[in-house]
């Protein structure tokens, strides 16, 4: 019992410990220069998709549900986080606006999770993928066209510039298709300190998700997972525990929007698709379904590689392409997983003997 | 008074009546069978006590309690727990974890206390680890808590399944064919298993059953379905000796 406890306590702490270690091998090649600028530049985004990958495996992996929806939340969280930011301006300064943004980012995200929830996690399988896809599309077409200004009158909310009737010295902060300009401009202060607080932020996503897995409302997720009619048996409330992964997953996915939206001076809708959406979950799944710590390994080969092979220049999607294969041969095909438990056996195998000697 | 009783039960599907007028009385800490031919609507019965299905007339009262009606995880609540006929484990779960799950309204703390790990969650978890190991130690499983429960055998999974039934501590629990697929040194380990678990912790069972050396060996009461009604009803020796049992089993 006592050595269970141990055993998941020290998996996870393990998983905060590799990305402690990946944060300050980072930041050693970046202070003595070893790092491009290229790669810097992708350290933030790298701290965002990871956020992305461990919440939708909470979705994915532990409550078993195939969502395609997750740009879309992310989505949510960018734009109502930047809209928070862009209104409020100068009259906070930046580290606590940036918390309230990351606050807020969230909690709206949540909602959307949670109303969007409801209805959808009444289907299974590929019916609630194929809907999550669609809601995923409606958030970012909706943004698509919201127009939104502030002036002294307040802010002002419409479908088309014109329609916003701003006072003289308004200010138009959400433009359409054009999104929204000039957010990380308002956190010149910290941006330096934006990759420290994409690993916290990282940090603070695996202690919610892995705490979460390892405790009652987590294993009542598992168990509709595994079995539903089973789980309705013992008395477990199916549709209450998949909707709180889901609305929990929706919110973090917020925060990884945040992120996002603070690391650019250019916030547009175009990049919230279903692209997004998939990418994410070819993280998820390469990395290991149900696999925390396989979600951010694969996240960050997957999302380095096609930077770091631009030396290659043609052949770098083929390269890309034969990793993918690579892979999902490595986690996923029968003779591979079995080579793999039969190193895991033989190593766990020689332990004890070491103990008794 | 009766722990269950169940009165004018029917339930049709379409023009099909599955069961039709089905009564029957249980006593606390009865070992009671519900035997049929294939096909005669027993698993259906199972299915109308734990809400799976509503039925379209009929009473079930569960301990005086009117259960008639109510979802699944209210019966559950209420004091019903059942097996299936084709194990339905938590097999990505390890063992311990399966009967914990059944352990889950009993032993209440809050998501957001187990996300930030408050004194409360080790409390807790202490005593949902403690009552679980002592029910799998009474299914002599306790040696396999950390294995998952999809890699045990098949035995040991018929008996997690039922440790797991017991977790959520019924009032009657209900097993559905659980000497299926079981070689007779098995079935005859099952037989003293269920005895155990009825003496140990009190409890009332109803089991389906096809092997009649179980039936036979353990039910003291039996009802016999046939194509959705009752054909009889009664003490075990005399119900497996009624002619028109036999002829229900074996045809003319």
């Amino acid at each position: 019992m006592k050595k269970n406890m141990n055993k998941t306590s020290k998996n996870n702490f393990i998983t905060y410990a590799m990305v402690v270690v990946i944060f300050a091998v980072v930041q050693t090649l970046s202070s003595t220069g070893n790092l491009s600028n290229l790669l810097k530049g992708l350290l933030v985004p790298l701290c965002v998709y990871t956020i992305a990958a461990v919440s939708l495996n909470l979705v994915v992996g532990f409550s078993g549900e195939l969502s395609l929806g997750h740009a879309g939340f992310m989505c949510v969280g960018a734009y109502s986080s930047a809209l928070f930011s862009n209104v409020v301006g100068d009259a906070l300064p930046s580290v606590p606006r940036l918390i309230l943004a990351i606050l807020i980012g969230a909690a709206v995200a949540g909602v959307f999770g949670i109303l969007i929830g409801i209805p959808v996690l009444r289907l299974r399988g590929d019916y609630l993928a194929i809907v999550t896809l669609a809601f995923g599309e409606i958030i970012k077409n909706l943004i698509n066209v919201l127009y939104v200004g502030v002036d002294e009158n307040g802010i002002h909310v419409a479908t088309s510039s014109a329609g916003l009737n701003l006072e003289a010295g308004g200010k138009q902060i959400m433009k359409g298709a054009l999104g929204i300009s000039g957010t990380s401009t308002l956190y010149k202060d910290i941006k330096p300190y934006l990759f420290l607080i994409g690993i916290i932020l990282v940090l603070i996503t695996l202690f919610v998700v892995q705490n979460l897995v390892h405790s009652r409302s987590g294993r009542a997720i598992m168990s509709t997972r595994d079995n539903r009619i089973a789980a309705e048996s013992v008395g477990i409330n199916i549709t209450s525990y998949k909707l709180l992964a889901f609305t929990v997953s929706a919110a973090l996915a917020g925060v990884a929007g945040v992120l996002y939206a603070h690391n650019l001076s250019m916030l547009k809708v175009s990049i919230f698709d279903y692209n997004l959406s998939i990418m994410i979950l070819v993280y998820v799944v390469l990395g290991g379904i149900g696999n925390l710590r396989g979600s951010i390994i694969a996240t960050i080969i997957l999302y380095a590689l096609p930077e770091l092979l631009r030396g290659f220049s043609t052949y770098r999607m083929l390269i890309y392409a034969i990793v993918l294969i690579a892979m999902m041969l490595f986690n996923w095909a029968p003779a591979a997983r079995n080579w793999r438990s039969r190193i895991v056996e033989k190593i766990k195998g020689t332990r004890p003997k070491k103990e008794a000697a | 008074m009766a722990i269950l009783d169940v009165n004018t039960l029917s339930i049709s599907f379409g023009g099909l009546r599955a069961v039709d007028n089905f009564n029957i009385t249980i006593e606390k800490g009865q070992l009671y069978g519900l035997i049929g031919p294939n096909g005669a609507g027993k698993t259906t019965v199972f299915n109308l006590l734990t809400g799976v299905y509503k039925p379209t007339e009929g009473i079930i009262r569960l301990d005086g309690e009117d259960i008639t009606g109510k979802s699944t995880i209210e019966i559950n609540k209420a004091g019903i727990a059942r097996t299936f006929q084709n194990i339905r484990l938590f097999k990505d779960m390890p063992v311990l974890d399966n009967v914990k799950v059944g352990l889950h309204n009993h032993h209440p703390y809050s998501t957001l206390t187990g996300i930030l790990r408050l004194p409360k969650y080790y409390k807790v978890e202490k005593e949902m680890d403690e009552r679980a190991m002592e029910i799998l130690k009474v299914f002599d499983l306790d040696k396999e808590a950390e294995y998952l429960a999809g890699n045990l055998p098949y035995g040991k999974q018929r008996k997690l399944e039922i440790a797991r039934a017991l977790a959520t501590d019924p009032k009657l629990l209900l097993l559905d064919e659980p000497a299926a697929g079981m070689n007779p040194n098995e079935t005859q380990e099952l037989m003293d298993t269920i005895r155990f678990v009825r003496d140990h912790f009190d409890m009332t069972i109803l089991l389906i059953e096809h092997d009649m050396k179980l039936v036979g060996g353990i039910c003291e009461e039996l009802t016999v379905l046939n194509f959705g009604q009752v054909l009889t009803q009664g003490k075990t020796a005399e119900v497996l000796k009624d002619p028109a049992v036999v002829t229900a089993y074996l045809g003319e």
